[in-house]
């Protein structure tokens, strides 16, 4: 799979990685079963938007403070789309791909 | 090939990839069918939403259940069976052959049908704890615990899996305090005395949850409780509240086709046929009482077994051109 496209985003690189444009992120950590389920899905993602949207995975575990104190996750996999660094959706636990890709286009100009 | 499918794509096609779809796969695959397996939107089933699985055999000290599940599941692709990933939209098994849609809008024709749906768990209804799913309602203790490290949590419902939750989310929270209907346990015996003895459980009985706030805050700050014997309500400040209140099985695709009881289980007989020839259904979808991954299996075996057997009784293509009408065993 094509996940070199994949962005990994982290606390340090978050601010600057998010600023522009359409961004999807996946939170997301090594012990949580649905979220491999997820990993392929935003795996194709990343492909399919290469040069339209930043598709990222922020790991829940190595970054206490972005998923939790910023975006108040509690519960993962939860998916964020940003639009030039402001949220603009979430999504919580197991969609279908099409969800995803609707949340995608609904913010791509 | 069309001749070996009975005029469809596909001899056997299996919706789910829990236990019991990869047990009918794994079967299937060995008898030469071919199968096609689609994994569904919870792909792997429940499972996967576990950790260590002691009661599968084979396994002394236990297997986690992702790992259980992705052997599972290589074990069915070495035989043979294709694997497609997502969900499906629509079945009709109002016409022979079987239709399948997915949700990328391709359909798939089938002589024979698996159904191995399973189960997801239940919610509330009471609206506002789906509202604040993922803002500290959780239906999944090992994916959602580890937020709340130190702070005061609550589980609902009174079964084993209520139970298994509460010791295992003793880990994280400072307290979890166990909600139930009922003034006793439905919990096996081995895991009541696990929560009784833990120090971190409280219990609060005869009660049910009403309202779960805050949803202006967008996250979990308390639990509206009433006493179902006195009708008293009373607040409850928790950061987080995990339901174990059961599981309703996933049969919406084939309301009004394939007969299913009042709860909405697919209702089997002589084995795991339904009401339709060369339909059949496997695991938790049309099973409330034992809901165990190797029962679950078991079912899948049998399922696969008689999908076999149907499918030989079934009239060759170039024998007949009206399938519909013959194809029973």
């Amino acid at each position: 799979m094509a996940s070199d496209k994949v962005k990994t985003f982290t606390d340090s690189n978050f601010d600057e990685e998010t600023k522009q444009g359409v961004v999807l992120v996946d939170f997301w950590a090594e012990w949580c079963g649905p979220c491999r389920r997820i990993a392929p899905i935003v795996d194709q993602l990343a492909t399919e938007y290469d040069g339209r949207a930043k598709i990222g995975k922020m790991n829940v575990d190595e970054n206490p403070n972005v998923p939790t104190s910023r975006f108040h996750v509690r519960g993962i996999p939860t998916l964020v789309v940003l639009k030039d660094g402001e949220l603009v959706d979430t999504i919580v636990g197991l969609v279908p791909k099409e969800d995803i890709v609707s949340a995608i286009e609904k913010h791509l100009g | 090939m069309t001749t070996a499918a009975h005029g469809a794509d596909r001899e056997v096609v299996i919706i789910g990839s829990g236990p019991a779809g990869l047990t009918a796969a794994l079967y299937a695959a060995r008898a030469n069918l071919r199968p096609l397996l689609i994994e569904g939107l919870e792909a792997g089933g429940q499972l996967m939403l576990t950790t260590m699985v002691e009661n599968w055999p084979g396994f002394r000290d236990g297997i986690m259940g992702p790992d259980l599940m992705t052997e599972m599941r290589l074990q069915a692709e070495r035989f043979g069976t294709e694997v497609v990933q997502g969900n499906v939209t629509a079945v009709d098994v109002r016409k022979r052959p079987f239709t399948i849609t997915l949700e990328d809008g391709r359909t798939i024709t089938t002589a024979a049908l698996i159904i191995a749906t399973g189960a997801s768990a239940r919610w509330l209804d009471i609206g506002s704890d789906r509202k604040l799913s993922g803002r500290g309602v959780s239906t999944c203790a090992t994916c959602d615990g580890y937020f709340f490290r130190g702070k005061p949590i609550a589980v609902v419902g009174g079964g084993d899996s209520a139970m298994e939750e509460a010791v295992y989310l003793t880990k994280f929270a400072s307290k979890v305090t166990v909600i139930h209907r009922r003034d006793t346990l439905r919990a096996s015996k081995i895991m009541q005395d696990k929560a009784f003895k833990n120090p971190k459980i409280d219990f609060i009985w005869d009660s049910e949850v009403i309202d779960v706030a805050d949803l202006e805050k967008g996250e979990v700050t308390s639990l509206v409780l009433r006493n179902i014997k006195t009708g008293e309500t009373s607040h409850l400040a928790v950061d987080g509240v995990f339901i174990a209140i059961g599981h309703t099985p996933n049969t919406s695709l084939f309301k009004g086709q394939v007969e299913l009881d009042a709860s909405g289980y697919i209702v089997t007989g002589d084995g795991t046929r339904t009401n339709i020839p060369g339909v059949f259904a496997a695991g938790d979808v049309q099973d409330h009482v034992y809901r165990q991954a190797v029962t679950a299996a078991g079912s899948g075996c049998m399922a696969a077994i008689d999908a076999e057997r149907y499918l030989e009784g079934l009239p060759s293509v170039d024998e007949t051109t009206d399938l519909a009408s013959n194809a029973t065993v």
